[in-house]
């Protein structure tokens, strides 16, 4: 990282830091969701955006996060922190499982496979083999982490530190999981899945490892969102997620790590002003913005960013 | 001393009749000498967006009596935002209505899953979760959810109901039980079962069926087969439509008890064909606006006018805006009990003593009752008998 980037990265973090102190509770709430989705976003942007392959049914491997999370804390009284790794864990394998079928589909063939996957699990947690874990429709309802070791944190603003030192942790392995060999053979199948063959890259391999590091993120994300919204059912998980999700990473911008932030603080707050601004249709005010993101910058929020810094750093040695 | 006295006494008494004087007026959040702040959470958009409408038609309600002066004098604020049927989206708002908007309560959240998903919250934050549009018995539970509170009458009261019914009329019934294999399924049963009491072995047959079941073909066949002569049918609608359509089909003919999340005669009796559906016996506890027998009824006709004025947009058969006005005139009646006094703990309090309130739009006889040990408002129905065309009302007024 140049100097700049590392004065940039200190100013982001110290501001992420002072905002629970800054905004009321509902507030710091809504920004643990957004770090939550950029988890999320960043899990999807792995597989979508660095290695091409197309998921619609992220959504899945939230549920599961989700659920692990639920049904450890609620059945078996783990504590919340402990369960993160589990639903990762979990995630990574079912993630990794999936993946090899898949191998065999490309491009909207895959996506139509995951789709299947998005809309068949939240009828699957409904089952009544699965039920008494689950807590089939219902749901199951946890607890509120405190804030530990007496420190003077409501336990929104507890959940907010813990979201985001889980972030900065995520953000910073698959920084160094992209920028690495792995991320650049993901990148050369993604361009040409022959010619990287051709270099010796285990495509199979490489493809289904992007599928089980993806899921995992996306799990770790959906124990997170479990821990902040306090509730897990079926109906928070229906298809309308994984789009979501895909939605956002476009929106932030693909191929791109800080698009999962931009990606994350869209699908949050859009659709809430999106209802403020239109009972009759907010979806329909949402499909504006949607549009007018896209024409205005088609290569994702980063993207437009990178543009103008670009522009700006030309015209600064022209001058 | 005594020119020291008089004033020092005035000061005095002052002070002692100040608080008195301050109890007549009391606020918390979302109250004040000039409006009154009810949230609102209603799935506008998503999976259960027909139901939106209702949210509307409370809202128009709301309208009416501000322009008619408002409740006790104060405007009421209706604040409702969008949930899409989403649980983690219903926790988000409701934390927006009560931390940000500051409303006084959150009024009508719609279905069991996304009313689950708050009803720990609202309350740890003591905020009033009023009339919540589900039919779940788990509402009514003052003990450990004092904050909460349903409306409709729930499922196990139906129930309970109809075994009682089938104990007078029929009492050596050989039952089948048909139910979706859920809370709301297993809600049914168990009011049913409590109703037979003693005499729950009369249940010759218990079958379910899943949600992702294509049809209920067989279960009906093996009910069938049990030699039931009477049928409870605890069905949403598209179960509900097949199950009456085999049953014919097979020459079945039991006593059949169908629960009234089905009795619409558009969605579940018209696709299993009218001629099948004659002597399905289900309940009410509304009017029904498109029923000719109320075409002439003074509730019917001021909500038609009320729908022409405050909602024209609104369709005038649609039964949710019938339900969205009566259930904002219990609201309205709630805050009007609770004068002046306007914090979150007597709005419960005037919520749990409604002494036989008649809505207009409820049926001749139903009348809502709470008390601190009963958050139950509706627990009365009356039976329904499928004439081939529509439902006809018979019998007394069944519940408590």
């Amino acid at each position: 990282m140049s100097r700049r980037q590392l004065i940039v990265l200190a100013v982001v973090l110290a501001l992420a830091c002072a905002l629970p102190f800054l905004v009321s509770n509902y507030r710091t709430f809504q920004f643990t969701l957004v770090l939550v989705y950029a988890i999320a976003l960043l899990g999807l942007n792995i597989l979508t955006g660095y290695n091409g392959q197309i998921s619609l049914g992220h959504g899945a491997f939230y549920a599961i996060g989700a659920y692990c999370t639920a049904i450890l804390m609620d059945k078996f009284g783990v504590p919340y922190w402990a369960t993160l790794p589990v639903a990762g864990a979990v995630c990574l394998v079912a993630g990794f499982l999936f993946g090899l079928p898949a191998l065999r589909l490309e491009g909207l063939y895959l996506a139509l496979a995951t789709f299947a996957l998005g809309v068949s699990l939240p009828q699957l947690l409904k089952n009544h083999h699965v039920e008494k874990w689950t807590g089939g429709v219902q749901g199951i309802v946890i607890s509120k982490p405190d804030a530990p070791f007496g420190l003077p944190l409501s336990p929104d603003q507890w959940l907010y530190f813990f979201s985001l030192a889980v972030a900065i942790l995520m953000f910073a392995l698959a920084r160094n999981l992209l920028r690495g060999r792995i991320g650049r053979a993901m990148v050369a199948i993604r361009d040409h899945h022959i010619a990287a063959e051709t270099m010796g890259v285990d495509t199979a391999m490489v493809k289904s490892l992007s599928f089980g590091v993806s899921a995992m993120y996306t799990g770790v994300a959906g124990a997170l969102g479990a821990i902040a919204v306090q509730f897990v059912a079926p109906d928070s998980f229906n298809i309308f997620l994984s789009i979501v999700f895909l939605v956002g990473i476009v929106v932030g911008g693909l191929a791109s790590i800080t698009g999962a932030i931009y990606g994350a603080l869209f699908i949050q707050f859009v659709p809430n002003i999106a209802d403020e601004l239109s009972k009759a249709a907010p979806w329909a005010i949402f499909g504006v913005f949607l549009i007018l993101f896209v024409y205005l910058m088609p290569a994702g929020v980063a993207g437009a960013l990178r543009m103008a810094l670009a522009r700006w750093q030309a015209k600064r040695q022209n001058d | 001393m005594k020119r020291f006295f008089v004033p020092a006494a005035v000061l005095v008494s002052l002070a002692l009749a100040s608080p008195a004087a301050l109890a007549q007026k009391k606020y918390d959040p979302g109250a004040s000498d000039k409006e009154i702040k009810v949230g609102h959470i209603n799935p506008y958009s998503g999976p259960a967006s027909a139901y939106g409408t209702i949210g509307k038609a409370i809202g128009a309600y709301f309208r009416k009596v501000n322009d008619e002066g408002g409740v006790n004098g104060r405007k009421i604020v209706f604040i409702t935002y969008d949930d899409g049927y989403s649980p983690p989206k219903t926790v988000e708002m409701a934390r927006k209505l009560v931390e940000q908007d500051e409303v006084l309560l959150v009024f009508q959240p719609l279905g069991t899953p996304p009313n689950s998903a708050i009803h720990k919250y609202m309350n740890a934050k003591k905020v009033p979760q009023l009339f919540v549009a589900t039919g779940a018995t788990k509402w009514n539970d003052p003990k450990n959810y004092p904050w909460t509170m349903g409306w409709q009458p729930n499922y196990q009261t139906e129930g309970s109901i109809y075994a009682q019914h089938i104990l007078k009329t029929k009492p050596n019934a050989k039952i089948g039980v048909l139910y979706q294999n859920d809370d709301y399924g297993k809600d049914y049963l168990k009011g049913f079962k409590d109703g037979l009491g003693a005499k729950a072995g009369m249940i010759v047959k218990e079958v379910s069926y899943e949600v992702a079941d294509p049809t209920v073909d067989s279960q009906i066949v093996q009910l069938q087969a049990s030699g039931a002569d009477t049928f409870f049918n605890i069905t949403t609608p598209k179960f509900a439509a097949q199950a009456i359509r085999k049953a014919y089909d097979i020459g079945w003919k039991p006593v059949h008890y169908l629960n009234n999340v089905s009795a619409s005669v558009g969605t579940v009796l018209t696709p299993a064909g009218l001629d099948k559906s004659v002597g399905l016996i289900s309940t009410q506890y509304l009017k029904d606006p498109t029923d000719k027998a109320w075409a002439n009824d003074a509730a019917v006709l001021a909500w038609t006018a009320f729908m022409k004025k405050y909602y024209p947009e609104g369709s005038l058969i649609a039964g949710e805006n019938f339900y969205g006005w009566n259930v904002a005139q219990t609201m309205v009646q709630v805050l009007k009990q609770a004068g002046d006094n306007l914090t979150r703990e007597n709005v419960m309090k005037q919520a749990a003593s409604l002494k036989d309130f008649v809505l207009p739009g409820a049926l001749p006889g139903i009348k809502l009752n709470t008390s601190p040990t009963d958050f139950a408002p509706f627990e009365s129905v009356q039976l329904i008998r499928f004439d081939g065309k529509e439902w006809v009302r018979f019998g007394e007024v069944m519940g408590k």
